[in-house]
């Protein structure tokens, strides 16, 4: 059996699912946010895996861009979520639905 | 060697990931997130990306996972979640048919798309994509950076904006000058 | 010479807008004497493009001069133009000259009225769309000319709007006129719909492709416009009640113009009554007939001069639609010039009359006034005679050729229309002469006792002797009071008689015990005395106070006679016989005597008693006298002897396109005929003479309230529309506000509830969110693979 490039893909995918599943089914914020990652990794082994298999340097870029643009994310999010689980230590997502209705 | 060295990154990847989803506590989530995310590293050099394989571990396990267990412990929100209660109805089970059906689906696309490539793209999606050649002789870095600081400048300067914006959002964001106190109101979190 | 034409209508047109600008301004009498002018530059107009059609060929009498594009909509397009042809030259000859005396009159009619410009500016205003209605080329300048005249009658009748009653007839006569425009706006949709043109160059030239059964539509919507506005049945209800404008305008509006407007348009379509079924053209000449008839009883027992006349104007333009339907154009034409000649010549004269006795509108308060108003009195008795149908005058000339044709007309029951219109002659007659004798002739029943004056006196006279009777009452309780007062002098004197006798006793008692000392003895004899005297005084007095008595409880007793006496007068004068004032006018009434209340009748009496009744000024009395001549020799336009004095007849003959009607009756027939109708008439004066100027016979049975009411129809109406056409009114408001603003409201409340149940989604759980997103995804993907295999 040869490694192909397919290993990788369906690796990624499953990898993108079970985050995929773990943001919807987890209440506490953070570790939805460790959800998002995983799904961002994902993404991540994907852009590098095409990049190799056609030598397209986009793909090295992407990459570069998506793991910066996380980190921003994640600071912005958890700039938020200090501020609400200050208030509120035990507060779980499902506990911010002042926009019903 | 390479398949070996595949199997088992991927099950590192993988079980961190599942150590994500379903362990109770924050902390425990957070270290099975650190393996997960190394297992990925080894996956970028088993491709001959070791550049993003070091800002992989130094952006990501060294800064981002950290960012997350300073704020589990600062906050003190180790409590342990209770995976079995689910307040919103049909969730649990909706979810996990989304993400089975999501993975066939993208296996479906992986296996039954006839052309590979940028043209297979265009063939799925419709859309014109850029390319540029990627050499295996020259360094990555090397290759990286020209890319980044010559037709990539614009989204470089825009995201090392960005970074600077999100800094300054997250100081506004928990700046807290009048003080506040823990409340028990649900809902009031919120203001 | 025929170019002129446009000035026609121009030059009120521009009086108009001047005295609308400056009418204020300019004031009594000018802004008359500028609105008068502007008449005058249209009559001259007319006369000039007259002469310039005279000019022309027969044949070619039909000049169309187009000013300019009104409206233009695809590919329908309509022309500002005017359509100079004999009919429409005729119409416009009478409308101005009439109208130029009219505005002459009105100069001395409205003196010191407070709206006198506001007056000319809305008469230059009528004038102006009088004109654009006949000489309109096409029916969409005929429309705006029909509703321009409806709007100037609206304004001019309600002219003195602060009394309600004025206002109210304003209205009536607007909305009736709008049930009559209704028809005429269907009928132009019909016409348009199969011609493809309002034109009535087009209507002419394409008449004879039009169905029989498209043009019978047509005909009856016309003849519905028409009704509406020559005040037919059944709408003719507006024209009495528009007797509360000015006499001017009756003058003008209501007897020589606006109410000829539905003829004219009848016979200016001629060719579309041609080519209808020959029922409905019937329905025309009986709705006609039955219409002077109705109108000729009602005024037999009017008492208000106006009205006398209004009814006139009905029946006669009864006539004219009798003589449509029966296919006398040209006889219609003819009766139309004559009656406006001499109806407006009647309406000025009775104008003259009210103004000479200061607004006295009633005919039971005139009489005897031919006098006073020689004038008026002449031209009046003229206007009579031609109306009558007395030869010759004009009356008689155009009222014959309408019955002849009736006479002719066997398709449609023409015998039978015959004998309405001779009978409706009669009655004619008869009321108009009525009318003069009751007005003119006979005593001055002006100064009058009348009933109200009676009653008023009678009330005075009551609480005279009611005042009688409290003041006998009064002297009646002072009379009690003094005997009241005499009893108690009594009382005191008859106390001061007991006092001196026992004064007297004793000292008749020391008298006696002193007799037997000498001493005393003197003392008490002239104690004696003293008591004596007291005694005498005292019993004096007494007899004194008895009289006293005596005469105060005679004064009571006279008094209480009198009391008596002044109730029982009172009883018996209290029901004084008030001397019975007639319902029906007679001319031969005795003066009532008002007896026993002579002394009481009010001051009005007084002033009526010492009223003069005056001729008018010349500004009123020289346009009587003009029309008065035309009224007298109008009748050469068409006389019947020979068929080159038909000048009229052949003058029209280019509008009427061979349609008119072909006598068949011989020579013999027509001399019948005309014998007749002379006979019939001169018994019907002879009649009226009888009954209104010797006294005999009794106009309470001809005279009847019935009558008089116009066979309570315009009651019936308001009965109707108030009662049941109320009901319905609220039927329809209440089926808008139910199903159309509830399906409009229950649309919004349906959408309101849909979002509502909607609602409910939108939780505020992110994760809820989360998945739908996730779904969503999953969707696109099944279409990208979609596309793969598609």
């Amino acid at each position: 059996m040869e490694l192909t490039e397919t290993w990788f893909l369906v690796l990624s995918a499953a990898l993108f699912c079970i985050g995929l599943v773990g943001l919807l089914i987890r209440s506490n914020p953070l570790v939805m946010f460790m959800c998002v990652e995983l799904m961002l990794n994902a993404v991540n082994i994907t852009f590098v895996t095409f990049s190799s298999v056609y030598g397209d340097l986009v793909g090295r870029t992407a990459v570069f861009f998506v793991l910066v643009v996380a980190a921003a994310e994640v600071v912005v999010g958890l700039s938020i979520v200090v501020a609400l689980l200050r208030v509120r230590p035990t507060a779980t997502a499902d506990d911010f639905n002042v926009l019903k209705g | 060697m390479e398949i070996l060295v595949f199997i088992v990154a991927g099950a590192i990847v993988l079980g961190g990931a599942l150590g994500v989803v379903f362990n109770t506590k924050p902390v425990h989530a957070a270290l099975s997130l650190v393996a997960s995310l190394f297992g990925v590293a080894v996956l970028f050099i088993a491709q001959e990306a070791h550049f993003l394989a070091l800002v992989q571990v130094v952006v990501y396990a060294g800064a981002i996972v950290v960012l997350f267990l300073f704020v589990i412990m600062l906050l003190g929100v180790d409590s342990t979640e209770d995976l079995k209660v689910e307040p919103l109805m049909g969730q649990k089970p909706v979810a996990v048919v989304v993400g089975v059906a999501m993975f066939a689906l993208i296996l479906g696309g992986l296996f039954l798309s006839g052309k590979g490539g940028p043209e297979g793209a265009v063939a799925l999606t419709g859309v014109e994509q850029r390319t540029v050649a990627y050499e295996e002789a020259q360094p990555e870095v090397d290759q990286l950076g020209l890319d980044l600081f010559g037709r990539s400048v614009l989204a470089f300067e825009a995201t090392a904006l960005l970074l600077t914006i999100a800094t300054v959002g997250a100081v506004v964001l928990v700046n807290n000058r009048g003080g506040t106190r823990p409340v028990d109101e649900p809902g009031e979190a919120a203001r | 010479m025929v170019e002129a034409a446009w000035l026609i209508p121009a030059s009120p047109l521009i009086g108009f807008v001047l005295l609308l600008a400056f009418g204020r301004r300019m004031g009594e009498p000018t802004a008359g004497w500028l609105a008068t002018l502007a008449s005058a530059g249209s009559f001259v107009a007319t006369v000039i493009t007259f002469v310039g059609l005279l000019r022309l060929e027969s044949a070619d009498r039909f000049f169309i001069q187009t000013l300019f594009t009104w409206v233009q909509s695809g590919s329908f397009r309509v022309d500002a133009g005017l359509l100079v042809d004999p009919l429409s030259i005729t119409m416009s000859l009478f409308i101005t000259g009439v109208g130029t005396l009219i505005h002459l009159y009105s100069i001395g009619y409205m003196h010191g009225d407070d709206g006198f410009a506001r007056f000319f500016t809305y008469l230059n205003l009528f004038i102006a769309s009088m004109l654009l209605l006949v000489l309109g080329d096409n029916l969409l300048l005929t429309f705006l000319g029909w509703e321009g005249v409806g709007a100037c009658s609206y304004l001019l009748i309600s002219f003195w709007f602060t009394d309600p009653a004025n206002a109210t007839a304003g209205k009536k006569a607007f909305v009736t006129n709008r049930v009559g425009d209704f028809g005429f706006m269907l009928a132009a949709f019909v016409v348009f719909t199969q011609i493809g043109s309002i034109r009535y160059a087009d209507i002419i030239a394409s008449s004879s492709e039009m169905s029989a059964t498209v043009a019978t539509v047509a005909v009856l919507l016309f003849l519905l416009a028409a009704t509406g506005k020559s005040a037919q049945l059944p709408l003719f209800v507006w024209l009495p009640d528009a007797m509360a404008g000015p006499t001017p305008v009756s003058a003008l509006i209501h007897a020589a113009t606006m109410v000829t407007s539905g003829v004219f348009l009848l016979t200016r379509l001629n060719p579309i009554l041609a080519q209808a079924e020959t029922w409905s053209v019937g329905v025309i000449a009986w709705v006609g007939a039955l219409t002077a008839l109705f109108a000729a009883t009602a005024a037999v027992a009017q008492t208000d001069i106006k009205r006398v006349l209004a009814y006139s104007t009905v029946s006669q333009l009864g006539y004219l639609f009798l003589a449509v339907g029966v296919g006398g154009y040209v006889a219609a034409i003819f009766h139309m010039v004559t009656h406006a000649f001499f109806k407006a010549l009647l309406f000025m004269g009775s104008g003259s009359v009210i103004h000479g006795m200061a607004d006295e509108q009633d005919m039971r308060r005139m009489g005897g006034l031919y006098k006073f108003m020689p004038l008026t009195g002449f031209t009046f008795i003229i206007g009579w005679l031609a109306i009558a149908g007395v030869p010759p005058f004009s009356g008689f000339w155009s009222k014959d050729e309408i019955l002849l044709y009736a006479w002719n007309a066997d398709e449609i029951g023409g015998k039978g229309l015959w004998a309405i219109g001779l009978i409706t002659a009669i009655l004619t007659a008869f009321y108009m002469t009525r009318q003069v004798i009751l007005t003119f002739f006979g005593r001055l029943r002006y100064a009058d006792v009348t009933a109200a004056d009676l009653r008023v006196a009678a009330e005075a006279r009551s609480s005279a002797i009611t005042a009688g009777v409290e003041e006998a009452e009064a002297a009646v309780a002072s009379a009690v009071a003094a005997v009241e007062k005499a009893s108690n002098d009594l009382v005191k004197k008859n106390e001061a008689v007991d006092k001196a006798r026992t004064k007297h006793e004793e000292a008749t008692t020391a008298l006696a015990a002193l007799n037997e000392g000498e001493d005393g003895y003197d003392k008490a004899v002239k104690g004696y005395d003293r008591a004596e005297k007291a005694k005498v005084k005292a019993q004096d007095a007494l007899v004194v106070a008895n009289h006293a008595v005596d005469d105060a409880k005679q004064a009571v007793t006279d008094a209480e006679a009198a009391l008596a006496a002044a109730q029982a007068t009172a009883a018996e004068q209290a029901n004084v016989q008030l001397p019975l004032v007639p319902a029906a006018v007679t001319a031969v009434t005795t003066e009532i005597d008002a007896g026993e209340l002579a002394d009481y009748l009010p001051n009005s009496y007084r002033e009526r008693a010492e009223y003069h009744p005056h001729e008018s000024p010349w500004t009123m009395t020289t346009p009587l006298l003009i029309l008065a001549g035309l009224a007298a020799v109008a009748g050469v336009l068409n006389l019947p002897f020979a068929h080159d004095l038909h000048f009229l007849g052949n003058w029209l003959s280019p509008s009427l396109f061979g349609n008119k009607a072909e006598l068949t009756t011989s020579a013999g027939t027509k001399w019948v005929l005309a014998i007749v109708a002379i006979v019939v008439v001169a018994v019907a004066i002879m009649a009226a003479i009888r009954m209104y100027l010797r006294g005999q016979g009794d106009p309470e049975r001809i005279e009847k309230p019935f009558l008089r009411d116009a066979w309570r129809i315009d009651s019936s109406y308001a009965n109707f529309f108030g009662g049941p056409g109320r009901a319905l009114f609220d039927l329809s408001s209440a089926f808008d506000r139910r199903v159309v603003d509830g399906a409009v409201r229950g649309i919004a409340a349906g959408i309101g509830s849909i979002s509502r149940s909607l609602k409910v989604i939108q939780s505020g759980f992110v994760r809820s969110y989360a998945l739908a997103i996730s779904i969503g995804t999953v969707f696109v993907l099944v279409w990208f693979l979609g596309r793969l295999f598609a």
